[in-house]
């Protein structure tokens, strides 16, 4: 195989890690006020914890194959670097500013033990999770679709061009497969009502995710495509997704996660060997960049591919050593109490010791 | 605006902001370390409080770290789309080697620190919170591969046909004599930058406790907070030392290989020998140097940064300029004269404040070693005071010091190397992308706005966190200590 091939498949394969992960990770965000609905609000804050909590320790290693992919986009493929990031400006700059408050959010929620400021944080990784969620979709669709680049391979599309049906539609299939994905991950890092509320989300939703994911992915190959091997991801796809509604509805959720999960690895194959040998297809072909004259080096591409051949099955390994560590399902029992602080300080009463208080009370 | 302009303000603020955290990151998450070996091996209660008390400081911290990091690794393909064709070959190389070697091992491993405590034994998650503290160090290393690059371009030669750099060697680009001076003097910054705000923190609540004297509290600040201190003062004076002792080898490379820099730190009109140092210098440095008047100074002191002795000469702006221009032409695209001076008011003074602003450690430092001699504990206001005032000062230094280095820099993003790679060059000018400004101005609104937002965020919650003090209690949760088997227990840690 070409380098410039080889790199290309390791983009998707970046890519499909960053969605496959960071997918469910979406998925949880936008179920966390779903799932959690009891009246009472220590009962329904213990199992807003619980949601969060599944993904806690592993949120951040799960974004990191997005940098890892913008990284190795910009070492192998300058010219898609910069035309994909500049053009793509103002989605962009939405997905990061979402993903900005979100890991704050996460993060900084229990840090302080108050309702206000718990709500707001909720509503900062809902928002956060949503976003991005549609998104991605919405600009990998237009990757497939083809976009107006003018000779030097600038983006001259506008925004509004970005907002085409196909695109639309395409940011509601990684809406759906994300929630989906999600829903059956907390199923399977729970037990308990939070377990059994995620099934019930996790049903229905499987059964429309088939319905968009197939019509977008039948559209994708019959109009975009460029090649006909495509066909196999798109059976995958449809395969996957039908096994993944069955699994759902006979409660497998350990199998039903590894179809959804296939059904991510099928489309991310649909959408980036339907784009090849492009990896930003033009409306006027002769502006596309290709695998070709976008591509670094030969000498960068060989450095950059001992780098990836090394380390990649490490990260691999160690970020699976994580979920193994993790693995124990999630109960609102095993929830501990909030140990955030107050938002504001006890106060601390500065006097010396008098005579009256020595002795009386412990110091803190 | 132009998008230059507003590419260059909106870099300038988001890359700013994100090294307001990475200093302290860079240099804690060793420190916590040290705290926690020291518990793992003594066993002592008061190493597991302080590790628990700056773990948590180290946490909030980190987060904004993370999440101003995503913006600053896109930013490059949005503003910069024209230096991102230009470089990637090369400056593409190390940020992907960052992302896969360092930012996997430190957010994963993080991430079994944080939740690990009663999961891992206890050595195992020690090794967690080192593998952080090296990744961190580790990511400094690649990003400054990247940026001493753009100093000095090694490796590399111009491809006419592409019109663009292409590396020849990986193998000098990380060996580049540049990054071995920036490497050393970012990590011993940082890691004067963490001890501070250690000793900082730790000598205010001794100072607190002792004043205040209930029972338990002088024993408290003895057995906890002293050793903290100490424990910070040591590592700023290694720190300190290695700031001073890496910035000086820097002041000599810069003179090499790039001139202009450091006739702008000094804002030194013509070439002087020997060329003294200015501590004060009044007058108009915004657009004439030969309109400025030294008010303070030490002798032949600028001579020894720049080459090792007091006397030999070191080269004006005026005489750099016009090598500059003779070299590189007198013209920009569009006919007017290029202008290879960077803005002197600038670098002249944040040169000044980076170093300046380094006394403040140096104070409380000797201070507070002072006052905690032989067992000893303090009630000082005097030293509570000097504590406050010396925990912004090295990430004021910090900043000051890239403001410098990048501003210095200009008008080229990436300098020439003057020992005969000198095409492999770009004026930041020519960086840009070729995006309409309202797109830069509402991303920079909008980076700005949620920014400022964050940093009140940032402040109150590490300030309620650092009145807070070292938790009353702790136990030992790690798996060895629990006697039942882990089946319905509560976790030890949740969000
Ligand atoms: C000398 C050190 C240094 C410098 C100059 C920079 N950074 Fe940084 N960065 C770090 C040191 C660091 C770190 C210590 O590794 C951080 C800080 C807090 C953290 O979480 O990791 C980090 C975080 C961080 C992250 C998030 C990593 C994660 O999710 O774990 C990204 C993507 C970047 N940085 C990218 C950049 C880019 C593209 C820079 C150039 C403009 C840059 N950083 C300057
Ligand atoms: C090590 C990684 C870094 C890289 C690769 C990098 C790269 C760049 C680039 C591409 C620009 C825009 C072009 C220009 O205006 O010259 C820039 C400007 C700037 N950077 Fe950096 N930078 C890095 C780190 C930093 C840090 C940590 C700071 C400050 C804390 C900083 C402060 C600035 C400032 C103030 C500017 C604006 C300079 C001006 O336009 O006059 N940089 N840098
Ligand atoms: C006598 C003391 C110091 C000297 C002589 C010195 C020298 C220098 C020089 C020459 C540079 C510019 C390098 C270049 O652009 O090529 C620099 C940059 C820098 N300095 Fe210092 N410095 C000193 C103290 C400090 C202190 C106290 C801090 C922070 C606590 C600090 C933090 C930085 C940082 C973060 C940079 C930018 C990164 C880099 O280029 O390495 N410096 N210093």
């Amino acid at each position: 195989m070409e380098l410039t091939t080889l790199w290309f498949v390791i983009i998707a394969v970046l890519w499909t890690g960053y969605l496959v992960l960071e997918g469910f990770d979406f998925g949880v965000g936008i179920l966390l006020p779903i799932l959690s609905r009891e009246r009472d609000p220590e009962i329904r804050d213990k199992e807003r914890r619980v949601v969060i909590n599944s993904i806690g320790p592993v949120w951040d290693g799960n974004e990191v194959w997005l940098l890892t992919a913008g990284g190795a986009t910009f070492a192998a493929f300058p010219e898609w670097y910069a035309t994909l990031f500049s053009g793509f400006y103002l989605p962009l700059l939405l997905i990061l500013l979402a993903l900005i408050v979100r890991g704050v959010c996460f993060e900084y929620r229990g840090k302080v033990s108050d309702p206000g400021w718990a709500r707001w944080c909720d509503r900062g990784i809902v928002f956060g999770s949503w976003l991005p969620s549609i998104l991605w979709g919405v600009a990998f669709a237009n990757l497939v679709r083809g976009v107006e680049l003018d000779q030097a391979h600038n983006y001259v599309g506008g925004f509004w061009a970005l907002l085409n049906p196909f695109a639309l539609l395409g940011g509601l299939v990684t809406l759906t497969v994300f929630v989906t994905h999600g829903a059956v991950f907390l199923a399977l890092k729970t037990r308990g009502t939070i377990h059994e509320r995620a099934l019930r989300v996790a049903r229905p939703m499987s059964v429309v995710t088939l319905v968009v994911a197939g019509a977008w992915a039948l559209w994708a190959q019959l109009s975009y495509s460029r090649n006909d091997w495509t066909w196999a991801a798109v059976a995958v796809a449809a395969l996957a997704l039908v096994a993944l509604v069955a699994t759902v509805w006979l409660d497998h959720e350990g199998w039903a996660f590894a179809f959804s999960a296939v059904a991510i690895i099928a489309a991310v194959a649909l959408i980036f060997g339907s784009m090849y040998p492009n990896v930003m297809p033009a409306h006027d072909a002769a502006n596309s960049l290709t695998v070709d004259n976008a591509s670094s080096t030969h000498y960068t591409l060989v450095i950059m591919t001992w780098v990836a051949v090394v380390l990649t099955p490490l990260v691999l390994l160690y970020q699976g050593w994580t979920y193994w560590v993790f693995r124990k399902r999630l109960t609102a029992e095993a929830i501990p109490d909030p140990i955030g602080l107050t938002l504001r300080a006890a106060a601390f009463d500065d006097a010396p010791a008098g005579p009256a208080a020595s002795g009386s009370t412990s110091p803190r | 605006m132009s998008v230059l302009d507003l590419a260059r303000w909106q870099f300038a603020i988001t890359t700013v902001y994100h090294f307001i955290f990475v200093p302290l990151t860079i240099g804690l998450a060793p420190l916590v370390a040290i705290m926690q070996t020291a518990w793992v091996i003594t066993g002592k209660e008061r190493w597991l409080k302080l590790t628990k008390f700056f773990g948590k400081l180290f946490l909030i911290n980190f987060a904004l770290g993370v999440v101003t990091g995503i913006v600053q690794e896109f930013q490059f393909g949005m503003t910069w789309a024209s230096y991102s064709r230009f470089v990637g070959d090369v400056f593409g190389a190390p940020l992907a080697m960052e992302a896969l070697a360092a930012f996997f091992v430190e957010s994963t491993f993080l991430g079994l620190w944080i939740f690990g405590w009663d999961k891992l034994n206890k050595k195992l998650h020690l090794a967690m919170i080192w593998l952080v503290a090296i990744a961190v160090n580790l990511s400094a290393f690649f990003i400054l591969a990247a940026n001493s690059w753009m100093q000095h371009p090694v490796g590399v030669r111009y491809d006419a046909e592409t019109g663009r750099a292409e590396m020849t060697s990986i193998v000098k680009v990380l060996t580049n004599s540049t990054l071995w001076a920036a490497f050393p003097h970012t990590v011993t910054a940082a890691f004067l930058t963490a001890a501070t705000f250690v000793c900082a923190i730790a000598a205010w609540w001794m100072v607190r406790l002792v004043r205040r004297g209930r029972p338990g509290d002088v024993e408290l600040a003895r057995s906890t907070y002293r050793p903290a201190i100490r424990l910070g003062c040591l590592v700023m004076v290694i720190a300190g030392v290695g700031v001073f002792l890496t910035g000086d080898q820097q002041g000599k490379l810069m003179f090499e290989q790039q001139p202009m820099k450091m006739a702008s730190a000094e804002a030194l009109c013509h070439t002087e020998q020997p060329a003294d140092f200015s501590i004060l210098t009044i007058g108009n440095l915004q657009n004439n140097c030969e309109d400025t008047t030294r008010i303070l100074w030490i002798p032949g002191f600028t001579s020894f940064l720049a080459t090792g002795s007091f006397t030999k000469p070191v080269t004006g702006i005026t005489e750099v300029q016009q090598e500059y221009t003779e070299r590189y032409g007198d013209t920009n695209a569009d006919g007017t004269p290029v202008d290879y001076r960077p803005n002197l008011a600038l670098t002249y003074w944040s040169f000044r404040l980076m170093i300046g602003w380094a006394f403040f450690s140096i104070i409380l430092c000797a201070y507070a070693w002072w006052l905690t001699r032989k067992d000893k504990v303090s009630d000082s206001k005097w030293l509570s005071r000097a504590a406050l005032w010396a925990l912004p000062a090295p990430f004021l230094a910090c900043s000051f010091g890239w403001i410098f280095t990048e501003t210095g820099r200009q008008p080229w993003v990436v300098a020439p190397n003057p020992s005969g790679l000198d095409d492999v060059r770009m004026l930041t000018e020519r960086g840009v992308s070729d995006i309409a400004p309202g797109l830069v101005l509402t991303s920079m609104i909008a980076f700005t706005l949620v920014y400022g937002g964050l940093a009140v965020v940032w402040f109150r919650l590490m300030h309620r966190y650092a009145v807070e003090g070292v938790p009353d209690e702790v136990h030992d949760e790690s798996p060895e200590a629990q006697s039942d088997d882990d089946a319905d227990r509560p976790l030890s840690f949740a969000y």
